[in-house]
């Protein structure tokens, strides 16, 4: 059986007439967490949109279990990795029900509509984000918060072993990105392979197995969080001091120094 | 909104339109009654020809004009709510990739060389299609920018080309006998519809129809956009294809017997939007039932308010506009 992992092989990417990032390499497996750090506009989001296939790859390629990502079906690819984008587009009053119920048409056939073990794995989902009251709820009028987490669950009804989250804890309040944060390893419990962005580099000391650094479209560090992200590597990315200390439980945070 | 209570709301709006339809056949400067009119279809239905006059009344010209003012309203309606859904935007109407505007340029081309009905009708419905077909070549042969964008732009200007090309026509028409019939074309009406054009348009709509029931839940996810739609497993881009095919063969062959009117593609979603919300599966029914009710109702009051016919065009915005109104005042749901 093929490991459903996704690889980015010199990945270079952007548009024609603009050129965001190169030489990308990035591998991620099941059970595994990568946090993708990195100042604002340095090509996060591109590099994601060319790895779901979303924009083609200006050089190197993406294989997605093995199989290159440009030749594979739209649904195919939608059964393998699912996408948290950072805005959700919903510009008409749909349900929550009906938005993560979306997740889970690359399960059916083109004519078919929702079924029942759809509504319940649509709902189920709903539940495990702790949002089941929301569910009839018009997602135009959810606070921002509130839509990312309906996003979340909808990945979440997508059933794919791999799940890209581009700043999926932007717009949450505290508790709430606790909680997905806590979702997102709970998934890699179970065996998902998930590449999120943020930018706080607690959340990368929190969740993931593995950082990679980005400045200006280059990848500039990955590994282990504890000896990627030094005192050092945040000065040259973001040109701020910061301390990093491990508190008495054992959890690394990083401080900035004013 | 719930399952169990839009199935309610649509049936309610079936009786809508039955109870529309029915009002819009007894009315007219001839009189006719129910029971007769039970007699004349149970005759009609067994192949006899009319004999009486009230038979031919119904048969020959209420009756069809009856059937296109359902049929043309819930085309309409329907291409309304695929458009706005595709374009992300309650604003659409399906003239918006310029099906309209091309259409009625077949249309007064045929007039100006004086050609026969079916002509002028087989020009609207060409040009209509031709139109669209070139707003989308020009689409598809932009890169690098948001398809949808494209595409409205390229209905504005193809649209805009399109409408120099008929007030071209209408200058060199001949003012006594051409332009009235251009004007009155473009305004829309069914004043001249028999039932054979109800024979040839009804299934060129249903050839449209069908797929957009079959894709119903697709056509949800494309109005997300196109990166998410992509990344829940569709092929946004021939999906596009199908759908605006599909709204534009609905719209050009209804267009090509009744004229531009315009409002109800517009108007009608939204209110049927407001109804039963925006998942398209109940809301292309929902919203076609309305427009059928809606278009027909209209149709009457535009043969019944005045000794000569009122265009269609003119009334669907008069009624329709200040009802609009009203619903945005009273309205809990905006412009969602």
């Amino acid at each position: 059986m093929v490991v459903m992992q996704i690889e980015a092989i010199d990945l270079a990417f952007g548009y024609p007439e603009r050129a965001v990032g190169r030489n990308a390499k990035l591998a991620i497996g099941p059970g595994e967490v990568l946090c993708l750090l990195g100042p604002n506009g340095c090509g996060k989001t591109t590099l994601f949109r060319t790895m779901l296939g979303l924009l083609p790859p200006q050089g190197g390629r993406v294989l997605l279990g093995g199989d290159a990502l440009d030749g594979l079906p739209r649904g195919e690819i939608a059964r393998r990795i699912a996408y948290v984008p950072q805005a959700q587009g919903a510009v008409f009053p749909y349900t929550a029900l009906d938005i993560v119920l979306m997740g889970r048409i690359a399960h059916r056939g083109v004519f078919a509509g929702p079924t029942r073990d759809d509504r319940r794995i649509a709902s189920d989902a709903l539940g495990e984000l702790g949002i089941a009251d929301l569910a009839l709820r018009d997602v135009t009028r959810l606070s921002g918060g509130q839509r990312q987490l309906v996003v979340v669950a909808r990945a979440i009804a997508q059933g794919a072993p791999l799940i890209v989250m581009d700043e999926p804890t932007a717009s949450l309040d505290f508790g709430n990105q606790v909680m997905v944060l806590t979702e997102i390893r709970r998934l890699a419990r179970r065996g998902a392979g998930i590449v999120l962005s943020t930018h706080d580099p607690d959340h990368a000391f929190a969740v993931a197995d593995r950082v990679a650094v980005m400045k200006d479209g280059v990848i500039v560090g990955e590994g282990a969080p504890k000896t990627v992200l030094t005192p050092d590597l945040m000065r040259s990315v973001y040109g701020v001091e910061v301390s990093i200390e491990q508190l008495m439980d054992g959890q690394t945070v990083v401080a900035p120094r004013y | 909104m719930n399952d169990d209570r839009s199935r309610w709301l649509i049936l309610a709006l079936a009786l809508l339109t039955v109870a529309a339809a029915l009002i819009a056949v007894k009315t007219g400067a001839y009189p006719l009654t129910l029971e007769g009119m039970g007699r004349t279809i149970a005759r009609w239905w067994v192949g006899l020809k009319p004999e009486s006059f009230e038979e031919r009344v119904l048969l020959n010209i209420r009756g069809p004009r009856v059937v296109a003012g359902l049929a043309v309203g819930a085309t309409l309606a329907a291409a309304g709510v695929v458009y706005q859904g595709l374009f992300r935007n309650p604003l659409v109407s399906p003239d918006v990739l310029g099906v309209s505007a091309g259409a009625g340029l077949g249309a007064v081309i045929g007039i100006f060389f004086s050609l026969p009905l079916v002509a002028i009708q087989l020009l609207a419905f060409a040009v209509g299609l031709a139109t669209v077909g070139l707003v989308y070549v020009v689409a598809v042969t932009v890169r690098g920018r948001d398809p949808t964008l494209v595409l409205v732009l390229g209905g504005v200007v193809v649209g805009a080309l399109a409408g120099a090309a008929i007030s071209l026509l209408k200058i060199l028409a001949d003012p006594y006998d051409q332009l009235p019939a251009i004007t009155f074309w473009l305004l829309g009406s069914l004043a001249s519809i028999r039932g054979n054009d109800i024979a040839t348009v009804v299934p060129v709509v249903l050839i449209g129809l069908v797929p957009l029931v079959l894709l119903r839940w697709r056509i949800n996810v494309l109005s997300l956009g196109d990166d998410e739609a992509k990344t829940l497993g569709l092929d946004a881009g021939r999906l596009r294809f199908i759908v605006i095919a599909a709204a534009t063969l609905m719209t050009a062959s209804v267009v090509a017997i009744a004229g531009v009117i315009g409002w109800v593609g517009l108007v009608i979603p939204h209110i049927a939007r407001m109804l039963i919300g925006p998942n398209f599966s109940r809301l292309l029914p929902a919203a076609m039932l309305l427009g059928a009710s809606y278009l027909v109702l209209v149709d009457t009051l535009a043969r019944s308010i005045g000794r000569i016919e009122v265009p269609l065009g003119i009334l669907t915005a008069v009624v329709g506009a200040p009802f609009f109104l009203w619903l945005l005042w009273r309205g809990r749901h905006g412009w969602s």
